[in-house]
């Protein structure tokens, strides 16, 4: 990868010896168009263990979507000439995704790793019912007989919440709810026990007064499951109350990542205090604007060559003592005192520059 | 369900009956206004007054239009007599009347070209349907390769060229480039199946090229469209080979539109494949109403045409009836 910097941090690891669950390096999600080279995923690292739930924050096309993907290997079905270019390294369990053959990912499809998407009216196939898409799920992977399945898809709807799942198992998307719809939805990624359940915007398409119960129902079946889970959102009111560990995306790569305490109350990176900035809160007072992030995201075709934040941030002026605008900002140890917390971000302003930002300028008007 | 269907059944009668009023007004109403003598066309040549005379009453002329109306539907349903006071002649349900040129039955004639238009359509349609889907699909899983081009410019050609150029290019292929077949006129089928089938042939490539072009267009555009979907890649998630995904997720999503447009094509066709027909000599329902066209044989072209409006109409009821069966989110209310 030409325009790719040598030097990627390692996260922070787990004891020495142990692989993390899930470890991604490096990852690189590059589409060829008409138009260009679209860098979608440029460069990006992170660790999660059983147990945890990491947060991937980012407006739209920063690449968040496109990660997941990547990690379920679903960039490699489908038509041959719209596959993007994929490298770095994605390794579940120890074993290397990326490299590993097409049919073997496959069968950790919906077994070993599952996903929940956005809108669940359009992510079930209208024309089967909901218990048929289950047990679909569950026979792919599972030797069993049609009732065992069927047993176990309405087991499933049962645990997830919805009432009279032996009848509601017969019944077509379209007949439920969009938050049953949901559910249904996490009944099927859940089906064959996964590792890692990755949701992509799980509740962005749900009324609000859904959205806590679906959360709540990831919560539980997480703790009740012991899973990864990898929560794709561009709520950060969703990361607040799901996350760990919060990694911030900008134009194809990660800007701040860090321990949810971390990102929240010591952000240390521009673009995380304007999605900071851009949240509403019920705390504020009311004459207090919402502060927008200015500007678009990035064109993943020319990703400027330095910060991708730096035309859009309030602070590209501040003096960086000789770094150029078209070095790019590699991502540095906050505080190198930090133990196990720790908090990475990729900023060219130096540390005590941006805590003093942080601390005067932006957590007062927060 | 069966409300909906005898309220559809309903609508069928309904449509037909419109159809009705409006080629008997033009066929019979118009004469009237122009001035030509419908009794005029039954007498032939040589006649006179007393004779049409006689014409008029038989064939109920002299009636006010509305009780001729009522008398020609009555004789599609039940039958009617021709009776000029001398003698009576009875036609029997479905009686559409008799031919100005021949003097046969109106039904006699159509009876006897149906099973020719059957034959062209029900087998041009299984070559097309199958042809047709199986290049869309293939097409659309190769989108941007040779293939997808290849059978692209062969479908642009099938829609491009006109029936009767296939149709003599077909034969010089088949039969005197390569002698696969033998060049032959339709026999029946209960005559001698190895015969019809043989003379079935080339009408059937030739017909069923036109449709499967444009059968293989829409397939790979809806299969393009439908392996875009959410839950394509919600099946692929989940672990589905790409076999399963293909088939049973995609292929049933992508037949749909197909059934409607099939539905409204075969219906069409069963009315008569004129220039089918016409290119390859066939004595069917096209070549009848065309022939009747030209002679001013006004009951034959009543005939064929509420006969083909009731295949449509079919046609579409079945349609609609099917799309609640693949479409469990179409509920006929």
């Amino acid at each position: 990868m030409t325009d790719n910097p040598s030097f990627v941090p390692e996260p922070a690891g787990p004891a020495p010896g142990s692989e993390p669950f899930l470890s991604v390096r490096d990852l690189q999600v590059h589409f060829p168009t008409d138009d260009g080279l679209v860098k979608s995923v440029d460069g990006l690292s992170f660790d999660l263990e059983r147990g945890r739930t990491l947060g991937i924050v980012g407006e739209s096309g920063s690449g968040k979507s496109v990660t997941s993907l990547a990690i379920m290997g679903l960039h490699r079905t489908g038509n041959a000439r719209s596959r993007p270019h994929i490298s770095g390294e994605v390794r579940l369990d120890g074993e290397d995704l990326i490299r590993a053959d097409a049919e073997h990912v496959r069968k950790l499809r919906g077994r070993k790793m599952a996903m929940v998407f956005q809108d669940p009216l359009s992510a079930m196939h209208p024309y089967y019912t909901v218990g048929h898409q289950i047990i679909e799920a569950y026979r792919t992977h599972q030797d069993v007989d049609k009732k065992k399945a069927r047993t176990r898809a309405i087991e499933m709807l049962d645990r997830v919440g919805i009432p009279e799942p032996a009848k509601r198992v017969d019944a077509y998307p379209h007949e439920f709810s969009g938050g049953m719809r949901q559910r249904a939805m996490i009944a099927m990624a859940l089906v064959n026990n996964p590792e890692l359940l990755i949701a992509d915007e799980p509740t962005t398409a749900l009324d609000v007064t859904v959205q806590a119960q679906i959360l709540d129902l990831i919560r539980d079946l997480q703790k009740e499951f012991g899973s990864a889970v990898i929560m794709i959102t561009h709520d950060l009111g969703v990361v607040a109350e799901m996350a760990d560990d919060i990694l911030v995306m900008y134009g194809g790569r990660c800007v701040e990542r860090g321990s949810a305490e971390k990102v929240f109350y010591e952000p240390r990176h521009p673009y995380t205090w304007g999605l900071l900035g851009s949240m509403p809160r019920i705390d504020r007072d009311q004459t207090d604007r919402l502060i927008p992030v200015k500007g678009a995201p990035p064109s993943l075709i020319n990703i400027p060559s330095g910060c991708a934040f730096n035309p859009r941030c309030p602070y590209a002026d501040v003096p960086k003592g000789g770094i150029t605008r078209t070095q790019r900002p590699e991502l540095t140890l906050v505080d190198a005192a930090e133990g196990a917390d720790r908090h990475w971000s990729a900023c060219h302003m130096s540390q005590e520059e941006r805590t003093r930002i942080w601390t005067e300028e932006i957590a007062p008007k927060l | 369900m069966l409300v909906y269907l005898i309220r559809r059944l309903f609508n069928v009668v309904a449509t037909l009956l419109v159809v009705s009023v409006v080629t008997f007004g033009i066929f019979f109403a118009v004469p009237k206004i122009t001035g030509s003598d419908p009794a005029l066309m039954y007498a032939g040549r040589e006649t006179n007054e007393t004779a049409l005379a006689g014409i008029r009453v038989k064939m109920g002329f002299d009636k006010p239009i509305s009780e001729q109306y009522l008398i020609f539907v009555k004789g599609i349903v039940a039958g009617r007599d021709y009776n000029t006071g001398v003698d009576s002649t009875h036609c029997p349900a479905p009686c559409f009347g008799y031919s100005f040129k021949t003097e046969t039955p109106v039904w006699d004639l159509m009876l006897d070209r149906i099973p020719v238009t059957l034959s062209l359509a029900l087998g041009a349609a299984v070559i097309w349907v199958i042809a047709g889907v199986a290049t869309g699909v293939v097409s659309a899983l190769k989108r941007r390769t040779a293939i997808d081009r290849t059978v692209m410019v062969g479908a642009l050609a099938g829609v491009s060229l006109p029936i009767f150029f296939t149709g003599m290019v077909a034969p010089a292929v088949l039969v005197y480039g390569l002698g696969w077949l033998d060049v032959s006129n339709y026999r029946p089928l209960t005559e001698d199946p190895g015969a019809w089938l043989n003379s079935m042939i080339l009408p059937w490539v030739t017909l069923a090229f036109l449709f499967a072009a444009t059968y293989a267009r829409i397939t790979r555009a809806t299969m393009l469209e439908v392996l875009g979907e959410d839950y394509i890649r919600t099946a692929r998630a989940k672990g589905l080979t790409e076999r399963v995904v293909i088939r049973k997720h995609a292929l049933r999503s992508t037949l749909t539109p197909l059934v409607t447009m099939f539905g409204l094509d075969f219906g069409g066709l069963l009315g008569g494949a004129v220039l089918t027909e016409t290119t390859f000599s066939f004595q069917g329902l096209g070549t009848a109403a065309v022939a009747a066209i030209g002679a001013g044989d006004l009951p034959v072209i009543m005939g064929i045409t509420l006969l083909a409006a009731l295949f449509v109409v079919m046609a579409n009821l079945i349609v609609d009836m099917l799309y609640a069966v693949i479409d469990p989110r179409v509920r006929l209310t």
